[in-house]
């Protein structure tokens, strides 16, 4: 789970992380209002969305005058803002942080993650700050420090201050470097997060050292523990698809294609979309029904699947283990006589009970194209998708 | 001979008395799964399944001689019946559990490692649907009348994909030594190459089908292993081609968040590596078949 810069910056501030005065705009009005609170004669206007890159599509804006901050979040309430990392469709901007400008003397680059390649947390560090790590990682490997934490001890003095020496810290600021560092890992671990990079960290004109951006992902596994986390969650920021899947508990991923999907398991369900891409078609999303698929789970995931506007034609495949073909074809049966569907359906039943499955979907009368293995199932799909374009057109 | 279980591996459930343990431990048992018992703390002295209950894991190792075990314990507190398991002395456990936080896992993995190598326990999943040797004993949640039993060795991080594989085979007419799943988590107990190390060793298996998907190094790491220390030749399918960057796909483990954990980057390094790639799900079996018939 994604959260937005302030409140990764207020959970570090409790760790001991310096950040800069800022505070929480809804409004044009209010932004004036933290600009008026905050001292000094700079402030920054910062887009929150669920989204790195903002400076270079215009997220962030430097203000000098009350006037200019007024202007600037004018130009970023309530807009799309289109980073590299949201795609095309973008991300609205409904909240800014208004903080005070700070000058620096000096960026690094400082992030902790779960490594599975080492199964340990790594932080990663780097005298070069400002960039992207993975840029850096390509053009300028030997910039980039990591040192691995054993989970059993946890992240030690002498590391902290390795890598404190690496970012190129004075000796005049080491300790409040190495409170800094432990800081954030302590964040890290205690709150069950999986990434938390602060890209610049900064040493300021006058010495100390600050967290500039700060961005956190959880472990969505482990909301279940993290109460005041889960509460951070901003489903403005996520596809309302998914956000309305996820109330039904069911695993789905909106994509840009126009064939619709229901599988039940997830690598299944990858190795579906990709068999429509084998056979000329786009998927239109990732649709994990999960394992206990009953019939008003099953009508559920057909909304949601037809919710897009986008979809031709909808491909159901079902291979089912501790399920029955038996109850899913009654589900299916079941959604499409209570959902008006405008679009052909294939569907394939593989696993237990498959002949009583079919039989269920044969018998129903309903116009359901039906297929017995994968490939034939995405051909026809992608074939219906295109009788359906052809008919438009 | 097989790898991991038989017919004669005593299995014990932690999680027994539950809905999910009981219904599955039933499906065990009908497929002819040694299941000697189960574990559920605070249940013990009960019978259930006309089997003894146990309140610890130790208890069923020295009463009952449990070796192997199965994980249906929720994702809160699966972590800890996990290393229970092992500090008991159980050899072989399997985690179906979905959802076990990645810090818990990485202090699951961190406790196994304290043991010396030839103590310690093999985990695999979490986040799985078990393992099976076809026609002999299942630990596991699969549907166990698709596999046949042969001479092919299936790793797969997908449950139902596992599934699609076993069932092209054996409409082939081609049977599995033993299926091992590994699951969809970032941190999985066991990881392809572990598997592979095993299905080398046994002589029931003469051909390896890996099934991978994106995120993650070790479809790679698996393929590198491959290639230095295994005679016998590797099949591999990895899903997920259509998946965009930086999305989980449903499997927690399922994220393409770094160079090299794309699809179509695995399959052109796993074939530079000497690997069979299965050019579409739907041609696994086909691809198993072919390689079959040049052995």
């Amino acid at each position: 789970m994604n959260i937005h810069e302030y409140q990764a910056k207020e959970i570090l501030a409790a760790y001991g992380v310096k950040i800069a005065e800022g505070g929480l705009a809804y409004s044009i009005e209010e932004s004036v209002q933290r600009a008026r609170e905050i001292e000094g004669g700079v402030w920054v206007v910062k887009a929150q969305i669920h989204s790195g890159a903002r400076g270079k599509a215009g997220g962030i804006k430097v203000c000098k005058t009350h006037a200019e901050v007024e202007q600037a979040a004018e130009a970023l309430l309530g807009k799309k803002l289109v980073t590299h990392q949201t795609g095309s469709a973008g991300k609205i901007c409904s909240r800014l942080y208004i903080e005070a400008g700070t000058s620096i003397a000096k960026e690094m680059y400082l992030s902790f993650m779960i490594d599975r390649i080492s199964e340990r947390v790594i932080m990663i560090g780097s005298a070069e700050g400002g960039m992207e790590i993975e840029k850096l990682a390509v053009s300028k490997p030997e910039a980039i420090i990591k040192i691995y934490i054993e989970p059993a001890v946890g992240l030690q003095d002498f590391q902290a201050r390795k890598m404190a020496f690496a970012l190129g810290i004075d000796a005049a600021q080491l300790n409040h470097a190495v409170k800094t560092i432990k800081g954030c890992y302590r964040a890290l671990r205690d709150l069950d997060a999986n990434i938390l990079e602060i890209n610049p960290l900064v040493i300021t004109a006058n010495n100390d050292i600050m967290a500039l951006d700060a961005k956190m992902v959880f472990d969505e596994n482990a909301l279940f523990r993290r109460h005041k986390i889960a509460e951070l969650r901003d489903n403005t920021q996520v596809d309302p698809r998914e956000v309305a899947a996820a109330e039904a508990g069911l695993s789905y991923v909106g994509l840009d294609g126009d064939i619709g999907c229901m599988i039940n398991g997830a690598g299944l369900a990858m190795a579906t979309m990709d068999m429509i891409k084998l056979a000329g078609g786009e998927p239109a999303n990732f649709l994990d029904v999960g394992g206990g698929a009953s019939a008003e789970r099953t009508e559920k995931a057909f909304r949601l699947v037809l919710a897009d506007a986008n979809v031709k034609a909808m491909l159901v495949n079902i291979f089912a283990g501790i399920n029955r073909c038996d109850w899913i074809a009654e589900g299916v049966v079941q959604a499409v006589r209570n959902i008006d569907m405008k679009v052909p359906l294939v569907v394939r039943l593989s696993g237990t009970n498959v002949e009583e499955g079919r039989r269920i979907i044969a018998d129903s009368g309903l116009p359901i194209i039906t297929a017995d293995t994968l490939a034939e199932a995405a051909e026809k799909v992608v074939h219906a998708r295109n009788e359906v374009v052809a008919q438009k057109a | 001979m097989a790898i991991l279980i038989d017919e004669k591996t005593r299995i014990i459930v932690q999680g027994f008395t539950g809905r999910i343990g009981t219904f599955h431990a039933q499906e065990m048992i009908d497929y002819g799964s040694n299941v000697v018992g189960g574990v559920t703390p605070g249940k013990g002295g009960q019978t259930h399944l006309g089997l003894p209950v146990f309140n610890t894991v130790k208890e069923a190792v020295d009463q009952v001689g449990a070796e192997a075990s199965i994980v249906f314990v929720p994702p809160a507190f699966a972590a800890d019946s996990i290393m229970e398991a092992a500090d008991a002395g159980i050899k072989y456990c399997v985690s179906i559990t979905d959802g076990i936080p990645t810090q818990d896992m990485m202090t699951v993995k961190n406790f196994l490692r304290r043991f010396p190598k030839k103590e310690r326990m093999l985990l695999t999943g979490p986040n799985c649907a078990g393992t099976i040797s076809p026609e002999r004993a299942m630990l596991g949640i699969m549907p166990g009348h698709i596999y046949m039993r042969g001479n092919v060795g299936v790793v797969g991080r997908s449950g139902t994909l596992g599934y699609e594989a076993a069932d092209q085979m054996r409409l082939l007419g081609i049977g599995i030594s033993t299926s091992v799943g590994i699951g969809g988590d970032p941190i999985p107990g066991s990881s392809h190459r572990d598997i592979l190390e095993r299905l080398e060793q046994d002589p029931e298996t003469k051909v390896a089908l890996m099934i991978g998907e994106i995120g993650g190094p070790q479809e790679v790491e698996a393929g590198r292993f491959a290639k230095e220390h295994m005679s016998k030749p590797l099949v591999a399918y990895i899903a997920g081609l259509t998946a965009p960057e930086g999305r989980r796909m449903g499997h927690a483990g399922a994220i393409i968040s770094s160079a090299g954990e794309s699809a179509a980057e695995k399959v052109a390094m796993l074939k530079d590596l000497g690997v069979t790639i299965c050019p579409t799900p739907s041609l696994m079996g086909q691809t198993v078949a072919e390689v079959l018939e040049k052995l």
